[in-house]
């Protein structure tokens, strides 16, 4: 299709364990083959044990201007999609196609160098991003002034603390104005104020009808970035589809029940967010909500309770709470015991994602027999009306408007 | 091969600021400065001499000015070279961090490599121009070879660089290698003696293509008679594939840069 700027087919990737030799006589076939025959096939390429795919047969394509997000966990094979996106990498088989100039947000900062200053440095790392000496010169006070490093941009960048070295980088790399722009884990950099004027300027790079490829796992962000997404996972595509069903899917998948630790006093076994109706991912905001933790005694435990923690994206606690408090005292586990500890609770949160983590909890010694993050993940919905993490229920009592110039007032009387 | 010139036309602007890196960053936090470009041959001249004169000891002959000046005239070219080979050599594998991070045209990092070492040559050859001034040495026609014997000495060298600097990148050895053969090369090549001074093996020596060069440009600039020209014509032959074959196979290469280094 002619809108598409990005299109990916059938593509493949082939990596291998270890080291990439073992003698000279692997070598000089291998290298011979490469040369040789750059294009395989599927029937002719021989996956032998050392061999592993890191992507199997993704396809998906992107159109002008679209904001697409791709999501998946650790080691799923996203950074080596994105690399062959970028043409640092050639799939083993498959194609890719892009239209127009692609630029990526990954590693913002590896063209600098150390000895040189900001100002040099951003020279340096605009040409290597793809921008020509004018367009540089034309948008470096833009770009020195977006990085607030305006007193220290003729100070060798070794100097730099991390912070502003990836302060720097990003400025650079956020004013190149590609037809693709590919975007990494980068949004993570600088303080919060930085962090909002990157995602500020992400969103005008979208409105501006560049095409942005999002990774993240950041996925709030992503959810408000990108209308559409991906999920993949151990390098095969699980689901295209709006973003919000994708990161639900997502999250699903990650709450698997999980095999008891043998070195352990006591493990948990089990978390459960569920209602009425069974195991719950999305629920209304101020509905009731039960939180069930299972876990099992492998050694004699004492002085134990159990605690759980309600965390939203960003892994900062929204509320916690455990048995001890709840009334039933410090909880004493033979071997071979099993406890289930079920919580009800009244959601009076906002709209989003919040995880559940779970905690045995030894009092005495405040260190927990074990712990389970992001045990369970659940979405609130409903709470229209307001913004933030918790909902307050908000009533408008009064708005009134006095206007200066006479002396009658409007009044809006809320109930 | 065209496509690769295309490509690198369309980023010519990062191969200068390229290039630029290189020659700030070498220089950074130095006194000297690009004074140290004129080092390196000043030592091969100084050592030249020695050896010179050792040889004039053994032989029992005199030591004539226009040997010397022979050896200076083929000092700065020779250590081009060099240079250009040892740092062309490891320019991909020491930019590791972006060849696997961000998408470049990788020739830019040997072709950098190599118009750094241009700077240091042009500030040496000035160096040398004004030795061979107070010496004495002289103009005639014939110094009009000159920049064909130079830009058949650029072609072979980046053409070498570029090749090996691929290759390095696959095999380790290949970088030892050639520092190796480096370090010992100036034995094998023409640069404190002539290869007239082997009879018949003279040919042994001249098999390696920089050496016909090297005596190319003393010829011309120092005895002022014409190069040797099949021995010309052998060395920019070997230069002229020496640069398709180099380009061909780096392109070809280029795809498993990242996966491989």
């Amino acid at each position: 299709m002619a809108d598409n700027v990005l299109e990916v087919s059938g593509v493949y990737k082939k990596f291998r364990r270890g080291e990439l030799y073992g003698s000279l006589r692997d070598l000089l076939p291998a290298m011979v083959g490469r040369i040789f025959r750059p294009k395989l096939k599927p029937a002719e390429v021989d996956l032998d044990k050392r061999d592993f795919w890191a992507l199997r047969d993704v396809t998906f394509s992107v159109k002008r201007g679209e904001a697409f997000a791709i999501i998946g966990g650790n080691g799923a094979g996203k950074s080596t999609l994105l690399k062959l996106l970028t043409g640092i990498m050639r799939p083993t088989m498959g194609d890719i196609r892009v239209a127009g100039r692609i630029s990526a947000l990954i590693e913002v900062s590896a063209g600098f160098h150390p000895d040189l200053t900001g100002r040099e440095n951003v020279f340096l790392n605009g040409a290597i991003l793809g921008m020509t000496r004018d367009e540089i010169k034309r948008r470096f006070d833009e770009i020195v002034a977006f990085s607030g490093l305006e007193e220290f941009i003729d100070t060798p960048v070794k100097r730099y603390s991390s912070g502003m070295f990836a302060r720097l980088g990003f400025s650079v790399a956020a004013h190149v104005d590609p037809d693709v722009l590919l975007v990494d884990e980068v949004l993570s950099v600088g303080d919060y104020l930085f962090q909002r004027k990157c995602v500020e300027r992400m969103n005008a790079v979208i409105a501006a009808g560049s095409t942005v490829v999002f990774v993240s796992h950041n996925l709030r962000a992503v959810a408000n970035l990108c209308p559409r997404s991906m999920l993949i996972e151990r390098g095969q595509v699980q689901m295209i589809g709006p973003t919000e069903e994708v990161i639900r899917a997502y999250y699903k998948r990650g709450s698997e029940p999980r095999t008891a630790d043998e070195r352990r006093k006591a493990s948990i076994t089990e978390v459960i967010a569920h209602d009425d109706s069974g195991r719950v991912v999305e629920i209304e905001s101020g509905s009731k909500l039960r939180i069930t933790v299972r876990g099992h005694a492998q050694q004699r435990i004492e002085d134990m309770s159990v605690v759980i923690q309600i965390v939203d994206d960003n892994q900062y606690s929204v509320f916690d709470t455990c048995t001890q408090r709840l009334g039933a005292g410090a909880l004493t586990l033979e071997e071979g015991d099993s406890i289930e500890a079920t919580f009800e609770l009244d959601l009076s949160l906002a709209e989003g994602t919040f995880h559940v983590n779970a905690y045995l909890h030894r009092y005495l010694t405040d260190w927990p027999y074990d712990t389970w993050l992001s045990a369970a993940t659940f979405f609130v919905t409903g709470a229209h009306d307001v913004r933030g993490l918790v909902t307050l229920y908000p009533r408008l009592t009064d708005c009134r408007i006095s206007s200066g110039a006479s002396k009658s007032e409007e009044t809006v009387d809320g109930d | 091969m065209i496509d690769a010139i295309r490509e690198l036309y369309s980023r010519r602007d990062l191969l200068i600021i390229m290039a630029w890196r290189e020659i700030k960053v070498k220089y950074k936090q130095s006194v000297m400065g690009m004074l140290w470009a004129v080092l390196m041959p000043i030592v091969i001249v100084c050592s030249g001499f020695v050896v010179r004169y050792a040889m004039a000891g053994m032989s029992g002959k005199p030591v004539e000015s226009t040997d010397l000046m022979s050896v200076a005239v083929k000092a700065a070219p020779w250590a081009f070279f060099v240079s250009t080979l040892r740092f062309g050599n490891t320019s991909l594998i020491n930019s590791a961090h972006l060849v696997t991070k961000i998408y470049l045209p990788r020739l830019i990092f040997p072709l950098a490599s190599v118009s750094s070492q241009l700077l240091d040559f042009s500030i040496s050859t000035v160096a040398v121009t004004l030795f061979l001034a107070i010496a004495g040495a002289g103009v005639s026609i014939e110094l009009l070879w000159l920049p064909l014997l130079l830009g058949a000495l650029v072609v072979l060298a980046t053409s070498l660089a570029i090749l090996f600097s691929a290759a390095s990148l696959f095999l380790r050895d290949v970088k030892f290698l050639v520092d190796v053969f480096l370090t010992f090369a100036i034995f094998f090549t023409p640069v404190f003696y002539e290869s007239k001074l082997f009879g018949k093996l003279a040919p042994l020596l001249l098999i390696n293509p920089v050496s016909p060069l090297l005596e190319g440009i003393s010829d011309v600039v120092i005895h002022h008679q014409a190069p040797d020209l099949p021995w010309i014509a052998y060395s920019c032959t070997v230069a002229v594939v020496l640069f398709v074959v180099s380009l061909t196979s780096f392109k070809k290469l280029e795809p498993f840069f990242a996966e491989s280094i």
